[in-house]
C-alpha cells in the first residue's frame, strides 16, 4: 500500500533540511512551495478518508525496535486527520504571513536605516526551516498509533519550538524560550517514566508492544492504571495548557513571533488535548473516569482565569495567550464529560482554536509590526486608518467570543450542551466563561481600533493589508465562515470516531435526554 | 572446572585459550611493539609507525574479537582467570572501537600547528628553558600511544576477569599509564600535573581499598575465583562480617574508577588537567571497563548477596545522579561541566545495576536485562562523549583550547555547524528523543523498572530535567548570548581530518543510535547474562 502518511509527515521535514542549502527570499518560496504540496496532500487524504469505517485508516505498521517493542506505526481516525487538516493548512497561511518577519526589528529595538533589526536574529531560511520542522513532527505525532513513536514527536516537537522563539523573539526571548523548554521537557519526562511502566506492564503479558490497538487489551490493576493515568495527563495538561501547568504558554506567545505564536498555539498544543483522547481515555478509561471530578474542575479554573486574565492583559499577545488558556478548558471539559456530543465538540473546538488563534495573532501581528509595540494603550482608532485590519481582528476577536456564524460557536455549544446532559452544574459554571469572552474580546478590539486615531497610529498605520497578508488572512476568515455555516462535513469525520472512542473503551453510553420529571 | 590445586600439592601446567585470548595478546603485543618503535626508529618516523603499530593492533584485535563472538566460543579460560562470554566480546569490541576513535584525536597535529596536542618534554619544569628547547626542536612524546595501548590491554583484562586478583590485575594496568598521560598536556602544564598528582594519590588509595577487600573476601570464601565466592555464599549460613566487609571495599575500589558519589571528587579536576584527547579516552574507555567489572563482581559473586547490597547502591546511585547534575550546573569550565555530567551518566547506569533485573524467570527473552541495557547506555554515552570532547579541542582561544562556557558565547553565529553538533552531543547527554542517549536512558530505566526499582526511576526521571538544564546551559550560550564586549571571544580552528573523522563518527552513530537503536540493542541483549 501506499505510504500516504509517512509521505505526509516526511515532505516538510525534508522541505526543513533544505533550507541548509538555500537563503533569504528562495528559502521562503521552497518552503512555501513544500508546506502547500503538504496541504495538497492532506487533503488527498482526506478525501480518501472514509467515514463509515471503524479503526485507523491509511495504516502502516512495521517493526522498529524489538527489544522495545516500539513499532513504526501510522494511522488516521477522525480525530487526527481533523488535526492533520489543521496543521496542514495553517503552516502555509504561517509562512505567507511571516513572509518579511524574520528580517524585522521587534517591538521597542533598534532599526537600521534601511528598515532591518539592528540586532540580528537567524535569517529567514532558518525560520522557515524550523517551521517546517513543527509541522513535520506535529503531522507525525498526529498520525502515530505506537505510544513509544508518538512519545518521539511529541517531546522532539519542542526543539524547533525552542528555537523558533529563542532566535527569533522579542527582547526576553532567552528567558521565555528556556521557560517554554523547561515546562516542556518537564512533562515528558514524567510521561517518559508512564511510558516506561506501561512497556513493562506490556512485557508482563507477553512480548512487549506499544502498539495502541495490542495496548488497550491489556489489564491493568486499578492501582498501576491510575498512576500511569497521572503521569501520561500531567505531560498533556502541561502542553495543552491547564491550570495550574499553564505558565509558561503567557511567556512563551508573548515573546514569539506572531507566525510563531500560532504554531505553538494553534498546533503544538492541540498535541495535549489530542492524547487526552487518544491516550487517556483510550489506554485508562477507569482512571479517566475516576479522574474526572479533579480534571473537570481544573478545566473550570482555566476557562474562568483564563478569560479574567485575558481581560487584564495590557499585552497584545499575552491576552491571546490568556484567552488560548480559557479555550483549552472548555475542550477538556468536553473530553472529560464523555458524551459524544461533548467529545465532538471538543475535537471540533481543537480544528476551531486553532483557525481563531491564527485569525488573531496574525491580524494583531499585522497590526504590531505597523505600530512597532505590542502595548494596547499604544493602540487607537485603528478601524479609521486601516479599515480592512481593524475588520478582520474584529473578525478574529468575534471568533474567539463565539458568535453565532462563527464556527467556533457550534463547538462551544456542543461542549456545553453535551456537558449539561451529564454534568449540570459544571456546564452551568463554564457558562460564565462566554460571557468573559465576550468581555476580553471587545474590550480588546474597543481599545486599539475604536476612538479617535492617536497621533501615532495616523502616522504609522499608512497602508491597509498588503496582498501577502489578505493572502495569509483572509482564507483563514473564509474558513471559520464556511464551518460555521456549513460544519457537516468535518462532524460527520469527527463523530464516528469519538462515539466508537466512548463506547468501545470508556464503556459510556450518553446519557438519555428526560423530560422534566413531575412538572415542578 | 577444575578447581585450583592447594599450594604444595602438583601444580598443574598451565593450559591457556589462545584463540580466546588472541585480542588482548594482540593489543599487549602492539603495546609492546610501540615501546620499540620509541626506542628504536629515528624521531621524525616515530609519529607515524606508532600510529601504524597502534592502529593495526587495535583492528586486528576488534577483528578477531568479532570472530570469536560470531563463532559463539564462550568459555572461562587461562585456568578459571578470565571468563570470555557475551558481555566481554560486547565490551572488547566497544572498547576497541572508543580506544580507536580516540587515537584519532590523539593522532590530531593541525591544531596546534603540526604538533601533537601533548607536551614536547614531560620532564622539563613548566617555563623552564629546558621546556623552551625541547619545544623548538619540536620534540614530541610519541609514548602516548603504546602508554595507551597498556592502559586498553589493562580495560580489556579488568571486565573480563573472573577472579579478583586478576581483576586487580586489570585495574593497574589500566590505571598506572593513564596517571601519566594526565600530566602530559601541552598548555596549561602545571594544572594538568596537578590532575595527575591528584590522580595517582587517589586511585592509588583506592587500589589500596580494592586489595583490602580483596583479602577480606578471600578469608571468607578461601577463593579469589568469582564463582567460587558465590558458591560459598550459598553454602554459609551465616552472614560473615568478613565477607560484608570485603564486598564494601571492593565495591568502593570499583565505585571510584566508575566516578560514583562520593568517591567521583577526583573526576572534574582531572577531567580538566589532563590533555582533552586524552580526557575523551578515559571519559569513554575507562568507564566502560569499569562498569564492566562493576557488574560481573556484583552479578557474579555477589548476586547471592544482592539484598544486602541493593540498598546501599540504591543511595550511591541517587546521589550519583543528584550531585552531577546539580552541580554541573553551576559549572563555567566546560570540561569540568562534562566531568559533572560524567558523574551523573554513571549515575543512572547505576539505576540498572541496582535493580538486578535479569532475563529469564517469567519474562521474555529479547527484553532487556539490566546488563544489556547498561551496555548499550555506556554505548550511547561514549559516543557523544568522545564526540564532545574532540569538539572541544577545536575551539580555541589564542592557540590553546577555550574550556571556558562564557567564551563560547555566540559560537553559534560564528560557527553555526560546529555549535549545531556540540548541541546535538548535548542533546544526547540530555536524553531528547532521535539520539541515542534518549535510547539508553529508555533502556536503562525500563531495566530499572523491571527489577522493581519504580520509584528510582521515578526520582531518576525528575533529576533528568536537572541534569538537562545543564545541557541546556551550553546551548543557551552558544545561540541565544552575546558575546560580553570585551570579553574574550573562542574562535573554531579547522582540525585535521582525523579530528573530523572522530567528530563525524559521534554524530552519526548519536543519530543511528537514536534512529534505529534496534541491531545495537539487540547485539547488548544477546550479549546475555554473565558466565559463571
Amino acid at each position: 500500500m501506499f505510504p500516504w502518511l509517512t509521505i505526509l509527515g516526511l515532505l516538510p521535514l525534508i522541505g526543513g533540511l533544505a533550507m541548509i542549502f538555500v537563503r533569504g527570499t528562495a528559502a521562503k518560496q521552497v518552503g512555501l512551495a513544500f508546506s502547500l504540496v503538504t496541504l495538497v496532500l492532506a487533503i488527498i487524504v482526506a478525501f480518501t478518508y472514509n467515514t463509515g469505517t471503524k479503526g485507523f485508516q491509511l495504516a502502516e505498521q512495521a517493526t522498529w525496535i524489538k527489544a522495545i517493542g516500539a513499532h513504526y506505526a501510522l494511522g488516521l481516525d477522525g480525530i487526527g486527520l481533523t488535526l492533520v487538516l489543521l496543521t496542514a493548512f495553517l503552516t502555509p497561511v504561517v509562512l505567507i504571513a511571516s513572509w518579511n518577519d524574520p528580517d524585522l526589528p521587534k517591538p521597542g529595538e533598534p532599526v537600521s536605516p534601511d528598515g532591518t533589526a539592528v540586532t540580528h536574529r537567524w535569517g529567514a531560511h532558518a525560520f522557515v526551516g524550523l517551521i517546517l520542522a513543527t509541522e513535520g513532527f506535529a503531522l507525525f505525532a498526529f498520525t502515530a498509533t505506537d505510544v513509544f513513536l508518538f512519545y518521539l514527536f511529541f517531546e522532539v516537537i519542542l526543539f524547533p519550538m525552542y528555537f523558533l522563539i529563542g532566535g527569533f523573539g522579542g527582547a526576553r526571548r532567552a528567558y521565555a524560550a528556556g521557560k517554554f523548554l523547561l515546562f516542556g521537557l518537564f512533562g515528558g519526562f514524567v510521561m517518559l517514566a508512564a511510558v516506561i511502566g506501561l512497556g513493562i506492564v506490556s512485557a508482563q503479558h507477553g512480548a512487549p508492544s506499544y502498539l495502541l490497538t495490542d495496548l488497550t487489551q491489556l489489564h491493568l490493576s486499578t492501582n498501576v492504571e491510575r498512576w500511569l493515568f497521572v503521569g501520561f495527563m500531567i505531560a498533556f495538561a502541561i502542553k495543552a495548557p491547564m491550570v495550574p501547568f499553564h505558565t509558561w504558554l503567557p511567556d512563551s506567545v508573548e515573546q514569539s513571533t506572531p507566525g510563531g505564536a500560532v504554531m505553538l498555539a494553534g498546533v503544538m498544543d492541540k498535541l495535549g488535548t489530542f492524547a487526552m483522547i487518544r491516550f487517556c481515555l483510550q489506554l485508562f478509561p477507569d482512571a479517566s473516569k475516576w479522574a474526572t471530578p479533579v480534571v473537570m474542575v481544573l478545566a473550570i479554573i482555566s476557562i474562568i482565569y483564563g478569560a479574567l486574565m485575558a481581560i487584564g492583559s495590557k499585552d497584545l499577545h499575552r491576552l491571546i495567550g490568556w484567552t488560548s488558556v480559557s479555550h483549552f478548558g472548555f475542550i477538556v471539559l468536553g473530553i472529560f464529560a464523555f458524551t459524544t456530543q461533548s467529545a465532538s465538540g471538543a475535537t471540533f473546538y481543537m480544528l476551531n482554536h486553532g483557525l481563531s488563534t491564527a485569525a488573531l495573532f496574525l491580524a494583531a501581528g499585522f497590526m504590531i509590526k505597523r505600530r512597532g509595540s505590542r502595548d494596547i494603550s499604544d493602540f487607537g482608532g485603528v478601524v479609521k486608518a486601516t479599515p480592512l485590519l481593524a475588520g478582520l481582528l474584529l473578525f478574529g476577536a468575534l471568533s474567539a467570543l463565539a458568535l453565532p456564524g462563527m464556527s467556533s460557536f457550534i463547538s462551544e455549544f456542543m461542549v456545553l450542551a453535551g456537558t449539561f446532559s451529564r454534568h449540570p452544574i459544571y456546564a452551568v459554571v463554564a457558562t460564565i466563561g462566554i460571557v468573559l469572552a465576550a468581555l476580553y474580546a471587545l474590550i480588546m478590539y474597543q481599545r486599539t481600533a475604536t476612538g479617535v486615531p492617536t497621533a501615532a497610529v495616523t502616522e504609522k498605520f499608512t497602508v491597509d493589508l498588503s496582498g501577502k497578508e489578505r493572502l495569509a488572512l483572509i482564507p483563514v476568515a473564509l474558513v471559520i465562515l464556511v464551518l460555521g455555516f456549513f460544519p457537516k462535513p468535518i462532524l460527520s469525520i469527527i463523530n464516528p470516531t469519538v462515539s466508537d472512542t466512548l463506547t468501545q473503551h470508556v464503556g459510556l453510553t450518553d446519557p438519555q435526554p428526560h423530560a422534566s420529571e413531575g412538572g415542578r | 572446572m577444575p578447581a585450583l590445586s592447594l599450594i604444595g600439592m602438583d601444580i598443574p601446567t598451565p593450559h591457556i585459550e589462545y584463540g580466546l585470548l588472541m585480542p588482548f595478546l594482540m593489543v599487549v603485543v602492539a603495546a609492546c611493539l610501540g615501546v620499540l618503535v620509541e626506542a628504536l626508529a629515528p624521531r621524525p618516523l616515530r609519529h607515524s609507525l606508532q600510529l601504524l603499530v597502534a592502529f593495526l593492533g587495535i583492528i586486528l584485535a576488534l577483528f578477531v574479537t568479532i570472530l570469536n563472538w560470531a563463532g559463539g566460543d564462550k568459555a572461562i579460560i587461562a585456568l578459571g582467570a578470565l571468563s570470555i562470554d557475551g558481555p566481554t566480546y560486547f565490551l572488547w569490541t566497544v572498547l576497541l572501537v572508543f580506544a580507536g576513535v580516540s587515537f584519532l584525536i590523539f593522532a590530531e597535529r593541525r591544531l596546534e600547528g603540526n604538533a601533537s596536542a601533548f607536551t614536547p618534554s614531560a620532564a622539563a619544569v613548566p617555563g623552564s628553558t629546558g621546556e623552551q628547547e625541547a619545544i623548538e626542536a619540536r620534540f614530541e612524546h610519541t609514548e602516548v600511544y603504546p602508554l595507551a595501548m597498556f592502559a586498553l590491554s589493562g580495560m580489556m583484562l579488568f571486565p573480563a576477569a573472573n577472579d579478583l586478583i586478576m581483576m586487580f590485575v586489570g585495574l593497574e594496568i589500566l590505571s598506572l599509564p593513564l596517571y601519566l598521560l594526565c600530566g602530559l598536556a601541552r598548555r596549561r602544564r602545571l594544572l594538568s600535573q596537578e590532575s595527575a598528582m591528584k590522580y595517582f594519590l587517589l586511585g592509588s588509595l583506592s587500589s589500596a581499598i580494592f586489595v583490602y577487600g580483596m583479602a577480606l573476601l578471600y578469608g571468607f570464601a578461601g577463593s579469589f575465583d568469582l564463582s567460587a565466592i558465590s558458591d560459598s555464599l550459598q553454602s554459609s549460613t551465616q552472614k560473615d562480617g568478613l565477607l560484608l566487609a570485603g564486598m564494601t571495599l571492593v565495591g568502593v575500589g570499583l565505585l571510584f574508577k566508575v566516578g560514583a558519589v562520593p568517591f567521583h571528587s577526583w573526576t572534574p579536576d582531572v577531567y580538566q588537567g589532563a590533555p582533552t584527547p586524552i580526557t575523551g579516552f578515559m571519559a569513554t574507555c575507562t568507564k566502560i571497563a569499569a562498569f564492566g567489572a562493576l557488574l560481573r563482581l556484583f552479578y557474579v559473586a555477589l548476586g547471592g548477596l544482592r539484598w544486602d547490597w541493593q540498598p546501599v547502591m540504591l543511595v550511591v546511585a541517587l546521589v550519583t545522579m543528584f550531585v552531577g547534575s546539580v552541580v554541573g550546573i553551576a559549572q563555567t569550565d566546560l570540561k569540568r561541566l562534562l566531568a559533572y555530567s560524567s558523574i551523573g551518566h554513571a549515575g543512572f547506569i547505576l539505576v540498572a545495576v541496582t535493580a538486578a533485573s535479569q532475563t529469564g524467570n517469567g519474562k521474555p527473552a529479547d527484553s532487556l536485562s539490566s546488563v544489556s541495557s547498561a551496555l548499550f547506555y555506556l554505548v550511547a554515552y561514549s559516543v557523544a562523549t568522545i564526540g564532545a570532547f574532540a569538539i572541544i579541542t577545536m575551539v580555541r582561544l589564542r592557540g590553546g583550547e577555550s574550556t571556558s562556557l562564557a567564551s563560547w558565547a555566540g559560537l553559534g553565529r560564528r560557527s553555526p555547524v560546529t555549535a549545531a553538533v556540540f548541541s546535538l552531543f548535548m542533546l544526547s547527554f540530555a536524553g531528547i528523543p532521535l539520539t541515542g542517549g534518549f535510547i539508553g536512558k529508555w533502556s536503562v530505566f525500563a531495566a530499572g523498572w523491571a527489577g522493581g526499582q519504580q520509584w528510582l526511576v521515578v526520582a531518576a526521571v525528575v533529576i533528568s530535567l536537572i541534569a538537562a538544564v545543564i545541557y541546556l546551559r551550553v546551548i543557551v550560550t552558544m545561540f541565544f548570548t552575546e558575546p560580553k564586549a570585551d570579553a574574550p571571544v573562542a574562535e573554531v580552528a579547522r582540525p585535521g581530518w582525523t579530528t573530523l573523522v572522530a567528530v563525524g563518527f559521534g554524530v552519526v552513530a548519536t543519530i543511528v543510535l537514536g534512529v534505529y537503536p534496534g541491531p545495537v540493542l539487540d547485539l547488548a541483549a544477546s550479549a546475555g547474562e554473565f558466565l559463571r
